[in-house]
């Protein structure tokens, strides 16, 4: 059984693994060219006006990437999850109709408006145009995660005899305890990933001594609101998160935090360790007694179960991956938090753009938050695990029962090798157009 | 509430092939038509500018069926996995095409890069005719082999062809000569429609051609059409009774043949935009003809065992589709409003429109 569904998982992985890379740059980004129109609107300073359109440039190259690569992921629920989308289609498929009826479609309208539209509308039309497109890709990662959080938490449901699940309550998606706090989490976290990208590329800026103005408002905005964005990734988001999988999936919790064996009074905190399947245990293991029960329960004492209470089925069947993803997400997470306050430090101090070891470090920190988030969303999906829809329906009775792994092998491949040229002409656009740099106006 | 939904579906795909139809189109006239430079840069902008916000009319309507149709999203997109994942190819590789011609200024690589547009447009459009042509010829459900079936009822899975490439066999391809046949008129209306949609948006040097190109292509359609009805009835018995059955859907096919006529004789129309229309009111008929002629039948069964799948025994919870109604509306209404303003604001030849690209 678990040979059949292993290419199904696999491309998914994959496949999803990609996509997400576009949208977490677009969600944040949208916010971003949002606050620096803005900021033009208030001042009539030309260059926020040019820093908006330059990275509405780059946005809409993400865009694109988005919806190539995301075209298959709605196509995959059918080709490869058919039993998955028959027996939940009813359900998921209201969050996802909803998303392609009204963000995708006020992303896509209001985008080209933005982009070629300024000198028919007039500033605050323009203003406008901006906005409903940040409204659209939020409202976008809103609705995608909604049906994330009923495949996590099942909500507002009826199963029919035939197995399949019926929507009895559309209010409930939307009120559903996982959502609010995997939503916030989730787009402070493409915050975090759009602003270590705008401070990166002026850092860039800076250290090459060419658009130099627009290199320092771009990191002093970066920097700004990467530390704030790193804090409320982690608290209070992050750790509501934690407490949520704590409360609804306590396997999943005890299998990322690394707990093998239940401790009576307080659980303590896995800092480094190696998980070691053979023996049940951790390897060099680093941790911190009671502060698991405290951050989890706000309770020293209290008692966290270890996974030596679930049945080996019910637990998630690739535990150490599950338990490195979540680790890289939180110790990136915590470094992030120290470069960012570093550089605001130095930047009260006006010691930032001068500071080179500095603005290297930021220059090259742009891809580990895109590491995070794909880290992030490995323990959400494999904590789900054996589950497609927690404890109803298992990955194994999800798949297409009329499709042969082989087959799915071979599409497999042939993604890999479009994605690859895909993700070349991606950074040879990306590369381009920050190259170019915001140039002022010509005429 | 099937019907209205089943409705809704279909006029979101109708208008994605309006849409998408022309970037398909212009792509098909690239490649048989285009020989200048100049006339292959502007061509591949009228399509470049808009592909993208027209795929999302694709996602809109994938994303209905499976909402309202779980069952029939389910059998398809599995059954006719193959071919669907060809068609998500040509549509990255058509992307690729589109994006990366204007990157370097060499001829080779921009030769390349024409010719991966020009051909994915046409392979696109020949695999969506071929799976129109699949849901109107019908499946082997449930993989019947004599009288037992492997899958559930509503499963089957189609090899690319079968061994006698026909459509009457009891296990019949995705690729069969009935199924290249709708494949080829959906390549030659498309071609048409592109054709039109180069001669309203540019002043490329080719339109003077393209408007004969396009009396030629009208009239190869009128012998395909009639050539495809003259064989319907050995496809689906009773294609024409359902026509009977519902008077009212004669209007579809009149539609066609509006449209027909009107590319036939548009040396005489003086706007431009007319056999635009024309050929969108081709597309429009074509596409819903050929589904209402089944309906409410969404996929025959080529075999006796399992009924074929109706929008009925497909459908997802009354309450579901209730709900969704609401909020479909709204939807609907929105995107119309989006729709008017961008386009109002987008009109005229894309040669002379500074986008700032
Ligand atoms: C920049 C990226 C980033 C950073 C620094 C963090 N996270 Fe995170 N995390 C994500 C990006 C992310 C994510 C990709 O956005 C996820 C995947 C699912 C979701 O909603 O957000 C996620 C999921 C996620 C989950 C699983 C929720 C689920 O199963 O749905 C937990 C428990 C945490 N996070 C907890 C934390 C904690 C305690 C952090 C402390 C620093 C932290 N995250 C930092
Ligand atoms: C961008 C963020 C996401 C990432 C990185 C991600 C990652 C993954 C991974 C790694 C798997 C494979 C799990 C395994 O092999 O055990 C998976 C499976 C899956 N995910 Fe996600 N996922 C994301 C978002 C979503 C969302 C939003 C949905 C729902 C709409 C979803 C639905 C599924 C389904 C149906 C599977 C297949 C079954 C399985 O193997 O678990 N994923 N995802
Ligand atoms: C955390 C998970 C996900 C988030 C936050 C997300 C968000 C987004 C966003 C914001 C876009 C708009 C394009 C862009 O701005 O780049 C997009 C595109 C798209 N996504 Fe995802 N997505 C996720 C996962 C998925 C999954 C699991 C599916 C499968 C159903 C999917 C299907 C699509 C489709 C079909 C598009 C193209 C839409 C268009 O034409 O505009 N996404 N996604």
């Amino acid at each position: 059984m678990e040979d059949m569904i292993f290419y199904d998982r696999l491309q998914f992985a994959f496949t999803i693994t990609f996509h997400y890379i576009f949208p977490q740059l677009t969600m944040g980004l949208s916010l971003i060219i949002v606050l620096f129109k803005f900021q033009f609107l208030r001042t009539k300073i030309e260059k926020y006006n040019d820093a908006a359109k330059f990275l509405m440039k780059i946005f809409a190259i993400n865009f694109t990437m988005g919806v190539i690569t995301g075209i298959p992921m709605e196509f995959q629920f059918g080709t490869n999850w058919a039993k998955f989308s028959e027996l939940t289609g009813g359900i998921i498929g209201q969050t996802l109709a909803m998303e392609g009826l009204f963000s995708f479609f006020l992303e896509s309208s209001f985008l080209a408006l933005f982009i070629f539209g300024e000198k028919l509308m007039g500033q605050r039309l323009h203003f406008l145009t901006g906005l409903l497109v940040f409204i659209g890709s939020w409202a976008s990662g809103y609705l995608i995660l909604a049906t994330n959080a009923w495949m996590q938490h099942p909500v507002g449901y009826e199963i029919l005899e035939n197995g399949r699940f019926v929507l009895t309550n559309f209010s409930e998606l939307f009120t559903n305890p996982w959502l609010m706090p995997a939503f916030l989490h989730n787009q402070m976290a493409s915050l975090v990933t759009s602003s270590f990208v705008l401070a990166s590329i002026g850092a860039f800026y800076v250290l090459r001594n060419k658009q130099v103005e627009f290199g320092r408002l771009f990191l002093k905005s970066g920097v700004i609101l990467g530390l704030i964005s790193s804090l409320l990734v982690a608290f209070p988001t992050g750790d509501w998160n934690a407490k949520n999988m704590a409360k609804y999936q306590p396997g999943a919790f005890a299998a990322m935090e690394g707990i093998f064996e239940t401790e009576h009074a307080g659980a303590e905190i896995v800092l480094i360790g190696q998980p070691n399947m053979v023996e049940k245990k951790l390897d060099n293991k680093l941790a911190v007694p009671n502060v698991l029960s405290f951050l989890t329960y706000q309770d020293w004492n209290m008692q966290i179960k270890g996974m030596d209470q679930f049945e080996e089925d019910e637990l998630p069947d690739n535990i150490p991956a599950l338990y490195y993803s979540y680790h890289i997400m939180v110790g990136l997470g915590t470094i992030f938090l120290g470069i960012m306050a570093l550089a605001v430090f130095l930047l009260w101090r006006k010691k930032l753009f001068k500071s080179k070891a500095i603005l290297w470090t930021i220059l090259f920190l742009f891809p580990f938050p895109y590491i995070a988030n794909i880290t992030g969303w490995y323990t959400a999906e494999l904590g789900r695990q054996p589950y497609l829809v927690y404890g109803l329906l298992r990955t194994a009775d999800g798949v297409s029962p009329n499709v042969s792994s082989g087959n799915t092998l071979f599409t497999l491949l042939g993604f890999m090798g479009l994605y690859l040229i895909l993700g070349l002409l991606f950074v040879l656009l990306v590369g381009k157009t920050i190259h170019q740099g915001p140039t002022p106006k010509k005429h | 509430m099937e019907i209205f939904w089943y409705s809704l579906i279909g006029i979101i795909l109708v208008i994605f092939f309006i849409l998408d139809g022309y970037d398909f189109g212009t792509g098909i006239i690239h490649l048989f038509y285009a020989k200048k430079e100049k006339d292959k840069e502007v061509i591949t902008k009228a399509a470049g500018l808009f592909w993208d916000s027209n795929e999302v009319w694709l996602v809109a309507a994938g994303g209905m069926l499976f909402m309202a149709f779980p069952t029939y999203y389910a059998s398809v997109f599995s059954g006719l996995y193959l071919p669907l994942i060809i068609v998500l190819w040509l549509i990255i590789f058509r992307a690729l095409g589109l994006e990366l011609r204007g990157q370097f200024n060499y001829q080779m690589w921009k030769d390349i890069w024409d010719k991966a547009f020009g051909v994915s447009s046409l392979l696109l459009t020949l695999f969506f005719g071929i799976a129109l042509g699949n849901v109107l010829r019908g499946v082997n459900l449930g993989g019947v082999e004599g009288t037992e079936g492997i899958y559930e009822g509503h499963y089957f899975f189609l090899p690319l062809w079968s061994h006698d490439f026909s459509p009457l066999s009891t296990h019949p391809g995705v690729i069969d000569w009935f199924t290249i046949i709708i494949g080829i008129i959906a390549v030659v209306t498309i071609a048409i429609h592109g054709a039109n949609w180069v001669i309203l948006k540019t002043n490329a040097s080719i339109n003077e051609k393209l408007k004969k190109v396009r009396f030629r292509l009208g009239i190869a359609l009128v012998i395909l059409t009639l050539f495809s009805l003259s064989i319907w009835n050995l496809i689906n018995p009773e294609a024409y009774s359902n026509f009977a059955e519902h008077p009212y859907f004669i209007i579809f096919p009149l539609i066609y043949i509006t449209g027909l006529a009107g590319i036939l004789m548009s040396h005489k129309f003086k706007k431009e935009i007319t056999p635009f229309i024309c050929s969108t009111l081709l597309i429009v008929g074509g596409i819903i003809s050929s589904i209402s002629s089944m309906f409410p039948v969404i996929l025959p069964s080529t075999n006796d065992i399992h009924e074929s799948l109706t929008i009925y025994n497909t459908s997802t919870s009354e309450y579901g589709m209730n709900t969704a109604f609401i909020w479909g509306i709204i939807g609907v209404i929105l995107i119309i409003v989006y729709f008017i303003i961008q386009k109002r604001l987008t009109t005229g030849k894309v040669d002379k429109m500074d986008y700032g690209h």
